[in-house]
């Protein structure tokens, strides 16, 4: 058994998802996690995808989905990966404001200077407004209001708004 | 769910000025992150910004609230009209509250929801479906509570929320909780 990550990038249209899922399931793949979006007009996905097949035969049948030039299609063997530490407090970050280069950077660089993992991350530009929406794993011992006066400093020097929220998980 | 009757039986003919319609400042303008100063509800020009928001609400198309800082101004003071949205259970009619707090909040819900401020943007936002607010009503400066629920309820906490600087974007729900907008009112 391996994993194989699995990315589609480019024109959307209907069908892609469709289309390209039913290869995978004919070389007896399974989809595990994957994130299938669109992005300007432009479909994005990426599957990890657990099977026998390999890597030449997923290229070679999922070929046909990118023959017309307007998808590119990636295959790649992953390493086995250990599975995730515990987590430790997690918590949304949320930032607005104008749209100017190295918000992302800037702010991301915060979080990893406190040993912070993103987890998931997305941007969304709107005109001139620019938002950022990250979920981040901090150690059980970060010490969560320093973080959150690093962040509120550089986003102030760069004209943007943050707030910082714990996510909450209902238990039930 | 009790209504407060001196909130359902306000109408803006209370004001006696003309509202005028204001144009809506979208983000990333500067005044939609400060918080609002509190107001003095019988000042002549608060007065005139209630009628002017009510104004500006009822020509925008799908709008069922409106704060001060949409339409420029760093006040805290908004108004709101659900009265004939499909979501709604409890309301109040059309009416303006200043310097809004909430009081009491339960029963969280995840919705999607917009804003005029925000308007390619929408975003799933939990938010307490059983709400208690209290705020004074414009001219007289009365103090109101007002106890709602469902789609009142997340009106009055968006807007409240835009009294202290505050966007639908501040408390989206993860990273997948934000999207562009599909469908325009």
């Amino acid at each position: 058994m391996t994993i194989h990550a699995i990315t589609v990038l480019g024109h959307d249209r209907p069908g892609i998802i469709a289309d390209t899922t039913a290869r995978l399931a004919g070389l007896g793949l399974n989809l595990e996690d994957s994130t299938m979006t669109r992005l300007r007009g432009h479909f994005a996905m990426t599957l990890l995808c657990a099977g026998e097949a390999t890597t030449e035969a997923i290229q070679a049948d999922l070929e046909p989905i990118a023959s017309d030039g307007s998808l590119t299609v990636t295959v790649y063997e992953l390493p086995e990966e250990q599975a995730p530490a515990a987590a430790g407090q997690l918590f949304v970050l949320s930032v607005h404001g104008g749209d100017r280069p190295g918000i992302v950077s800037t702010v991301t660089a915060e979080i990893a200077a406190v040993g912070g993992n993103i987890t998931d991350l997305t941007t969304r530009l709107s005109g001139d407004l620019y938002v950022v929406v990250a979920e981040l794993e901090l150690p059980a011992d970060a010490d969560v209001a320093v973080l959150e006066a690093s962040v509120k400093r550089v986003t102030q020097e760069l004209g943007v708004d943050a707030t910082l929220r714990p996510i909450e998980a209902d238990d039930l | 769910m009790s209504i407060n009757e001196r909130v359902l039986s306000w109408t803006e003919a209370e004001l006696g000025v003309e509202g005028r319609v204001l144009d809506v400042v979208r983000a990333p303008a500067h005044v939609l992150s400060v918080p609002g100063k509190d107001v003095d509800p019988a000042a002549p020009e608060t007065v005139q910004l209630a009628a002017d928001l009510i104004a500006t609400m009822r020509v925008s198309p799908g709008c069922v609230g409106l704060a001060a800082d949409q339409v420029g101004v760093s006040a805290r003071i908004f108004c709101v009209d659900v009265s004939t949205h499909v979501k709604t259970r409890t309301h109040h009619g059309t009416y303006v509250l200043c310097n809004a707090e909430v009081v009491e909040a339960s029963r969280n819900e995840k919705a999607r929801e917009g804003c005029m401020s925000v308007p390619d943007l929408t975003g799933d936002v939990k938010r307490a479906s059983r709400l208690k607010v209290r705020g004074q009503l414009p001219v007289t400066g009365e103090t109101v509570e007002i106890v709602t629920d469902a789609f009142e309820a997340r009106c009055l906490q968006h807007e409240i929320d835009h009294t202290n600087g505050l966007l639908f974007i501040d408390r989206v729900a993860g990273a997948h909780a934000l999207h562009q907008r599909q469908t325009y009112l």
